[in-house]
């Protein structure tokens, strides 16, 4: 009836780090923890702190962690070189999850890139067809471009908003485009799931464009998440009252419509409100 | 159809079940969802007289018979506590218990002034989490002296504002003789004691890394492996009772997972009874599946009221 487990970080050895833009570093770590697209673990510098971090890649064999310096713990990350070791537990949280053969929209907004480059290798190993929609300040940030390119059925396009690459705005103006031209031919080429995670207020309009397109939609929800253990109570979300570390990060179009506080506001580490 | 109802220092709950302190509990919506999920009323997390910042992570391991916390007591101080407890009213009618905590006896007599004027049902008055004493020094329910003094003085704030809330003091295990500190709290006007606080503190070395896991080093221990200790506890308590009479009224916590524990702990002498880290080793939907199960066994036993099982170990011996 009890769970048998041990839920204590285990130390893997960082295999290599590889340079991917000028603020974000990939991690590959010699384990597998089985984590599902969407999923988040738990990283632990001894002596520092343990934060969450959502998953690039878990082939089976080793994962793939991309990190953006932006911090005190990833810029210490940044620091760390192969052979090095850091703490993990997980996979935490909810995945993503679609059907065989499905059209989907994915749309990334910075580092939501890694996750979404997760989902759309699964769904193109599913024979999915793939509309990747990632943005970016700029070319230079963009995230991932030649890794996504290169997955069969996986079309990518670019937004950014000085123009130096691709369209030039927000990447929801190019969901809106997809989605409508898909809606306009019909068939195969309409839009069966947006996924999405990145910025909230993105995410947001994603959400009010599936919502009026009666198009299935998954979110990712992020809040400060510090236990991972549904306990600690800080990653709540109100209305559902849910912890998002069990409850999410990933959760369809229908609940985060209960979430009151979903592109309004979120918390910081001792519970207060921030607004966007 | 048992009736789990209970009463507490004069305040009724559907059924014995409470969210206990530092779980959940930091929102008003969170603690509205574990009283849909079949909770019977909620404490807060500890509310503090000012902001608090909690520790770094891991701030929680966990193996098969135990969970280790170290969060620290985070809080975005009383204004943020008003603002949660009165959307709690709205939303959520099962009685609210407002925990409350400080690092020295002033501030707990702040922070109970403040709390008052939120109106909760009762006030719980933390004077033993293990995890902050690096900033604080030992726990106040470590010294039989210290107890009281804290006990006697939030009382009496209270009294000061007109407020007639009843007042409960979580007790710490980590003692030599948890009787006496009881007796002396509920001698210095205590209305209930909530037993126990978590065991230790413990630690947890990572081999790997030749360290402790936890970043506070030590934390408190909670989970299925301390419940015998806090039955103990609660039994002990109740049986030396208040006014030289057996019996008082108690929040009975520690390592309760199931519908027979919380049977088990209110047969020891709890009249509520605490579920914290069961919340992960059940999941989210815990309470209802121990309301179920309290349910299954008093059919079973024959029980039509389960607050005529409250101190019956006491009956037998």
């Amino acid at each position: 009836m009890l769970k048998i487990v041990n839920n204590i970080p285990q130390a893997v050895t960082i295999k290599e780090v590889i340079t991917e833009t000028v603020q974000v570093k990939t991690f590959v770590l010699d384990v597998s923890l089985g984590a599902e697209p969407g999923q988040f673990v738990n990283l632990w510098i001894p002596g520092l702190n343990e934060k969450p971090f959502s998953v690039a890649l878990d082939d089976g064999k080793e994962m793939h962690i991309s990190i953006a310096a932006v911090g005190p713990f990833s810029q210490k990350m940044h620091e760390l070189k192969a052979g090095d070791k850091v703490g993990i537990r997980g996979p935490f949280g909810t995945r993503f999850e679609f059907k065989k053969g499905q059209h989907l929209a994915l749309l990334a907004g910075g580092y939501g890139a890694a996750p979404l480059y997760f989902l759309a290798r699964r769904a193109s190993e599913a024979g999915c067809s793939v509309e990747f929609i990632l943005g970016a300040r700029s070319k230079d940030l963009l995230l991932f471009t030649d890794r996504i390119s290169a997955l069969p059925g996986v079309s990518l396009h670019t937004a950014t908003n000085d123009g130096s690459s691709g369209y030039t705005g927000f990447n929801t103006d190019l969901l809106v485009q997809i989605v409508e031209a898909g809606e306009a031919e019909g068939g195969a080429a309409k839009i069966d799931l947006i996924c999405t995670v990145g910025p909230e207020i993105m995410m947001m309009k994603a959400m009010n464009l599936a919502q009026e397109k009666g198009i299935s939609a998954q979110i990712s929800v992020e809040r400060y998440m510090k236990c991972g253990f549904g306990v600690c109570g800080n990653c709540v979300v109100d209305g559902l009252g849910v912890p998002t570390c069990i409850s999410g990060p990933v959760m369809p179009l229908e609940k985060v419509l209960q979430i009151p506080d979903f592109g309004k506001y979120h918390r910081d580490s001792l519970g207060k409100k921030i607004y966007y | 159809m048992t009736d789990l109802s209970v009463e507490f220092c004069g305040v009724r709950f559907e059924n014995p079940l409470v969210l206990a302190s530092g779980v959940l509990g930091v929102t008003a919506d969170s603690m509205a969802q574990v009283v849909r999920s079949g909770a019977g009323g909620v404490t807060t997390k500890s509310l503090w007289a000012r902001e608090h910042a909690g520790h770094p992570g891991p701030v929680i391991i966990a193996g098969e018979h135990f969970m280790l916390n170290a969060v620290g007591i985070p809080d975005a101080g009383p204004e943020k506590a008003r603002e949660e407890i009165a959307h709690y009213r709205e939303v959520c009618k099962a009685p609210l218990i407002a925990n409350i905590v400080g690092g020295s006896i002033s501030d707990y007599a702040e922070i109970a002034g403040v709390v008052a004027d939120f109106a909760p049902d009762i006030i719980e008055v933390n004077i033993s989490c293990p995890n902050v004493s690096d900033e604080f020094g030992k726990p106040m329910a470590c010294s039989i002296v210290k107890a009281a003094e804290v006990t006697a003085l939030v009382k009496k704030v209270l009294l000061d504002k007109g407020s007639r809330v009843p007042v409960t003091v979580k007790l710490s295990p980590n003692v030599e003789n948890i009787v006496a500190i009881a007796d002396s709290v509920l001698k210095a006007g205590a209305d209930g004691i909530t037993a126990i606080n978590t065991l230790g503190p413990g630690m947890v070395i990572d081999i790997d890394f030749a360290r402790p896991v936890l970043a506070n080093k030590v934390g408190g221990l909670s989970g299925p492996g301390m419940k015998p200790i806090a039955v103990k506890m609660v039994h002990d308590i109740y049986k030396a009772g208040k006014d030289g009479k057996i019996g008082c009224p108690i929040i009975g916590t520690g390592g309760v997972m199931t519908g027979r524990d919380a049977i088990e702990m209110m047969m020891a002498g709890a009249t509520l009874v605490g579920v914290g880290s069961a919340v992960w080793f059940r999941g989210q939907d815990v309470f209802g599946k121990i309301v179920s199960e309290m349910n299954e066994w008093c059919e079973s036993a024959g029980v039509a009221h389960l607050r005529d099982v409250i101190g019956k170990v006491h009956a037998a011996n």
